[in-house]
């Protein structure tokens, strides 16, 4: 190529160097900018932005403890956890959500509540965060889901743990329930662990579940991931194991648990069996009853309302929660008050007319006729009325309340259960307080004979009863030990009374069950080393007019079934030695001495045989109709048919 | 030889030209290649595929381009601006007519073996077609509304396809190359007042045509705006890339976490981690003295450009040289700003580091002819 003139240059090429080194000073300037902005960004906020991308990064995931299992005095389980399979669905991966769970619908039952459920959450949470479509799902479904996995996208089954309680109806007011935590659980409970807002963690929602639920639930561990923009887990970092929950044993017996929820079967009753020597309660029973497995799974409004609806109230815990007016059974308070006054001996008597006129009312005995003269065995036995009414005048309420609360009655019982009833001892004081009346000398005769004011559960009942066989101030106990650690034996300190004045009441009670005329002598024990004392009791629940009276007081036979007398009944065995003290209240059941005392008696012999009594335990005019209901109840037993556990209510 | 008349005589010929070859810009452009090799290797995860080979097959091909032109005397260059002008506008029309829609966006011809981006050859076009206008017009006349408007023209016509496409990033550098390239001529400073004061106004006008019928801008670039001016008001969705860079970037520290060690980037935290946003990449891995030492070997290319541009005696070589510079600085400038949080996500790639084709081969294209202008400068 042939070299060429260049251009001749003016002025303007003389002005280029200017402008060029201008503008290399500016974009110099710029890229001092950005240096300065790179240190303050790397240098000076380094460890704010650090900070964020380890936020970013690294994810704390909680692992939900294994809630502790509840077992029997015996190790059989009651509480335990066993796996359940859901189907979760995680958004992002879906795709169109509606079409996959219409596909999903088509597979598997779902019911709108789950779909809209579902699909709530799904919108609240991240987009990678898996939800629960259905829960409890039957391993028939799960692997129709598995198998028809390509065509749902986003949607894996799950295995998860959920409560059971294997012992379905048994043990229902006594465990409760554990259900997932609700919004309204997360508001009662002040700065909520982290642990509860698991989707679907469960917590003990009634009964020893929900009281015990701290040292049910455990702590829960974490773990540290990353993961990276979606969410996804690339890896776990560390793990810090939670603890699991404390193993509970309760103080209860399973088996004599189900023969108790099985006797009482049919009735609206509560039974309560305790060791005298160390509190613990060996049954405690309220029936009707309900499969606790429905709850933990959510129930279905169907089957609540037929357990609300229920005239037998089967959700109500009679056992500690139902106050009843313990009638007769307050007899032995009454007299123990009196003696401990002084205002009677044993041998003193009363004379019994039918009836006792107090002020101006005249307060009638059970019987129409009157006992005649009564000493303190007598009255105890054959159950006169008349005769309290005159001890209690004498004595004074005060202190017939303060024995009432000596033995137990009038005050809560520390037992980990729910509403557990205080029951009442009234006094004047408390009359005035809550009433805003006078203490009369009427109240104190009905109190006598524990009507009135006088309320009492069958815990409590209970209690006294083995206060009583005992003399010592014996307390419930319901879970032996946690962890393996033994709880405190509720053995208690000798009652502050007079020793020959309980050996007095407790001679009484051995006649009622053991002597002919004794009220609860049909339902005695006659094996010898087992012999029985008791108290029957029929506490009314409706007044007498005057002119039912003058008709002949209507039979409790010939009443509907809400207006009937309770039947309640509390003993000891063996007399000589007490191991056991029950209390049996039967609903509306008649009288104490027939609706209640043979309940009673059963369960005790079942307690002290440890198992089905020989029929040679029984009088022997009761031997067959014994040998029926063995048989019957053990029909009812064993085996069990029960639904398979996977499948959904 | 007279005043301002010389021969290129002294100018030499064949293979001494590589003697005579600007080698420092030559190794700088492979040190910051290199540097985007090892970050490509580096989001691949530790992998040479998909990313880092392609990367170095195409700066291979760059650096036999760029010896080529290098090779070619600048003056053969300087004749072929008009052309490499009307044949981008050629081209713009092209991709108007039938290009690739990526991104939203009309931007690629698809060639088979590369997609060519008319945009990025418009912007060296631009730059020689006005070094040659400069260098032909007299300087007297530099200044005259007549002979400025020639100019304004000439960058207005491409801004207009480019914008079309739609390429807001794009058009803006289109824009601020041509004045820098008027500026560096000589124009009066007048003119850049006037225009600076317009620009305001337009901006003005611009954001009132917001929501009315005769909308200026997409609407996905008034939310690149309003996202870029606010980025936490949508931290996880316009707002996310933005924040997510600067978190990147500032998570580096002094020393950064490590080559193949960035959180940020390696669980895919940082989006378009290959393109747009390898420089947090790199700053994330290799901190504030990573990025500073990028940023280092940039200024120096800009350097060595403006020794070449004012080593010559040659008006176009001049001018050529700077405007490429420029357009280098325009580049990673705007990029740079846009990571650390400073500009709007525009969609402007960091040059030679980035993944990507075309905008590679037409930068090694153009320091081809610095190069070219460095070789045959008048002694």
């Amino acid at each position: 190529m042939k070299p060429r003139k260049q251009k001749s240059q003016g002025l303007a090429y003389k002005r280029l160097p200017r402008r060029a080194f201008v503008l290399g000073g500016l974009q110099a300037v710029f890229i001092g900018g950005l240096a300065a902005r790179m240190r303050y960004m790397q240098v000076d906020q380094a460890d704010e932005y650090r900070l964020l991308a380890e936020e970013n990064r690294i994810n704390i995931r909680l692992i939900p403890p294994t809630r502790g299992r509840i077992y029997d005095r015996n190790g059989q389980i009651i509480g335990q956890n066993s796996p359940s399979y859901r189907i979760v669905m995680v958004r992002e991966d879906a795709g169109d959500v509606d079409a996959v769970i219409a596909r999903l619908s088509d597979l598997i039952p779902l019911t709108d509540d789950e779909i809209e459920r579902a699909k709530t959450e799904m919108r609240r949470s991240a987009p990678f965060l898996p939800v629960t479509l259905a829960d409890q799902v039957t391993w028939e479904d799960i692997s129709k889901v598995a198998v028809n996995a390509p065509a749902l996208p986003g949607v894996t089954p799950e295995v998860g743990m959920t409560r059971q309680y294997p012992r379905y109806e048994d043990f229902a007011h006594v465990v409760g329930y554990v259900g997932p935590v609700s919004d309204y659980d997360l508001s009662q409970i002040e700065d909520p662990e982290p642990v509860l807002r698991i989707p679907r963690f469960q917590i003990g929602k009634v009964g020893l579940e929900a009281k015990q639920e701290i040292s049910l639930r455990g702590k829960a561990g974490a773990k540290r991931v990353e993961v990276n923009a979606t969410g996804r887990v690339m890896r776990e970092l560390d793990r810090q194991e939670g603890t699991a929950g404390a193993d509970l044993q309760l103080s209860v017996d399973a088996d004599l648990q189900q023969y108790a929820q099985a006797r009482l079967a049919g009735e609206s009753a509560a039974a309560v069996v305790i060791d005298c020597e160390t509190g613990d309660i060996r049954a405690i029973s309220s029936a009707p009853s309900f499969d606790p497995n429905l709850f933990v799974r959510g129930i279905s409004v169907a089957d609540y309302r037929t357990l609300t609806q229920d005239n037998y109230r089967p959700l109500a815990n009679k056992t500690v929660q139902g106050t009843y007016p313990p009638g007769s059974t307050f007899k032995m308070i009454t007299a123990m008050a009196a003696l401990e006054a002084g205002v009677i001996g044993p041998s003193n008597t009363v004379y019994c007319p039918g009836h006792l006129k107090v002020g101006s009312r005249r307060f009638h005995c059970w019987k129409r006729g009157g006992h005649g003269t009564v000493d303190l065995e007598t009255s105890l036995k054959r159950s006169c009325d008349v005769y309290y009414y005159d001890v209690a005048l004498r004595t004074g309420i005060d202190k017939i309340s303060d024995m009432a609360r000596t033995f137990g009655l009038g005050i809560k019982h520390d037992i980990p259960m729910s509403a557990v009833a205080a029951g009442l001892a009234p006094n004047q004081d408390w009359k005035r307080r809550v009433h805003g009346q006078e203490w009369l000398v009427g109240d104190t005769a009905n109190a006598s004979i524990g009507q009135g004011f006088m309320l009492a559960s069958p815990l409590q009942l209970a209690v006294m009863t083995a206060r009583i066989a005992t003399g010592r101030s014996v307390s419930p106990r319901l879970v032996r030990s946690m962890n393996g650690v033994e709880q405190p034996s509720g053995a208690g300190e000798p009652l502050d009374v007079n020793p020959r004045n309980l050996e007095q009441v407790r001679q009484a009670m051995w006649t009622v069950s053991n002597d002919r005329r004794g009220t609860a002598y049909r339902s005695r024990i006659i094996a010898d080393d087992f012999r029985m004392a008791g108290k029957t009791g029929t506490s009314q629940v409706r007044n007498i007019t005057k002119a039912e009276r003058a008709a002949g007081v209507i039979r409790n036979e010939d009443l509907p079934w809400e207006r009937r007398d309770h039947a309640l009944f509390v003993s000891f065995a063996p007399y000589d030695k007490p191991k056991y003290a029950i209390a049996v209240v039967v609903e509306h059941g008649g009288g104490g001495s027939k609706a209640a005392a043979p309940v009673a008696r059963d369960i005790m012999l079942q307690a002290l045989y440890n198992g089905t009594p020989p029929l040679d335990a029984y009088p022997v005019a009761d031997r067959d109709r014994i040998k029926e209901l063995q048989k019957k109840l053990e029909g009812d037993r064993r085996p069990k048919a029960r639904p398979s556990e996977k499948d959904r209510a | 030889m007279s005043y301002l008349e010389y021969t290129v005589k002294s100018t030499p010929s064949g293979f001494r030209k590589f003697l005579y070859m600007n080698w420092p810009l030559t190794l700088l452009l492979i040190s910051v290649a290199s540097a985007g090799f090892l970050m490509l290797f580096s989001v691949a995860g530790g992998s040479w595929t998909p990313w880092a080979e392609p990367q170095m097959e195409r700066f291979g091909l760059g650096l036999t381009v760029m010896f080529i032109i290098a090779l070619v005397p600048i003056w053969f260059w300087r004749n072929m601006s008009v052309l490499a002008y009307l044949g981008s506008i050629g081209l713009l029309i092209v991709v108007e007519l039938f290009g690739t829609i990526g991104m939203g966006a009309q931007r690629w011809i698809d060639l088979g073996f590369m997609r060519l981006q008319p945009s990025e050859v418009m912007k060296v076009a631009l730059v020689m077609v006005l070094a040659a206008y400069y260098d032909w017009l007299p300087s007297h006349k530099t200044s005259r509304p007549l002979w400025v408007i020639l100019p304004v023209i000439l960058i207005l016509i491409p801004v207009f396809f480019v914008l079309k496409q739609p390429d807001l990033g794009t058009s803006i550098l289109l824009l601020a190359a041509g004045g820098g390239m008027m500026f560096l001529a000589g124009v009066h400073w007048a003119y850049f007042a006037a225009v600076i004061a317009a620009v305001v106004g337009l901006i003005a006008t611009v954001f009132n045509s917001r929501g009315t019928e005769w909308q200026l801008l997409k609407d996905y670039q008034f939310r690149r705006i309003d996202t870029f001016l606010d980025p936490s008001t949508d931290p996880l969705g316009a707002g996310y890339h933005i924040t997510q860079s600067k978190i990147a970037l500032g998570s580096g520290g002094w020393n950064g976490r490590g080559f193949m060690q960035g959180t940020q980037s390696r669980l895919n935290f940082l989006p378009e981690k290959h393109t747009d946003f390898i420089f947090t990449t790199l700053a994330e891995e290799f901190g504030f003295v990573g990025g500073i030492t990028l940023l280092i070997l940039y200024g120096l290319i800009i350097v060595f450009c403006l020794v070449t541009a004012l080593s010559t005696k040659d008006r176009f070589s001049s001018l050529v040289t700077l405007g490429i510079a420029l357009n280098f600085f325009l580049f990673f400038a705007v990029n740079m700003s846009m990571v650390m949080g400073l500009a709007p996500v525009v969609g402007v790639p960091l040059p030679m580091v980035s993944y990507g084709g075309s905008a590679m081969l037409v930068l090694m294209a153009a320091f081809g002819i610095v190069q070219s202008a460095h070789i045959h400068r008048p002694r």
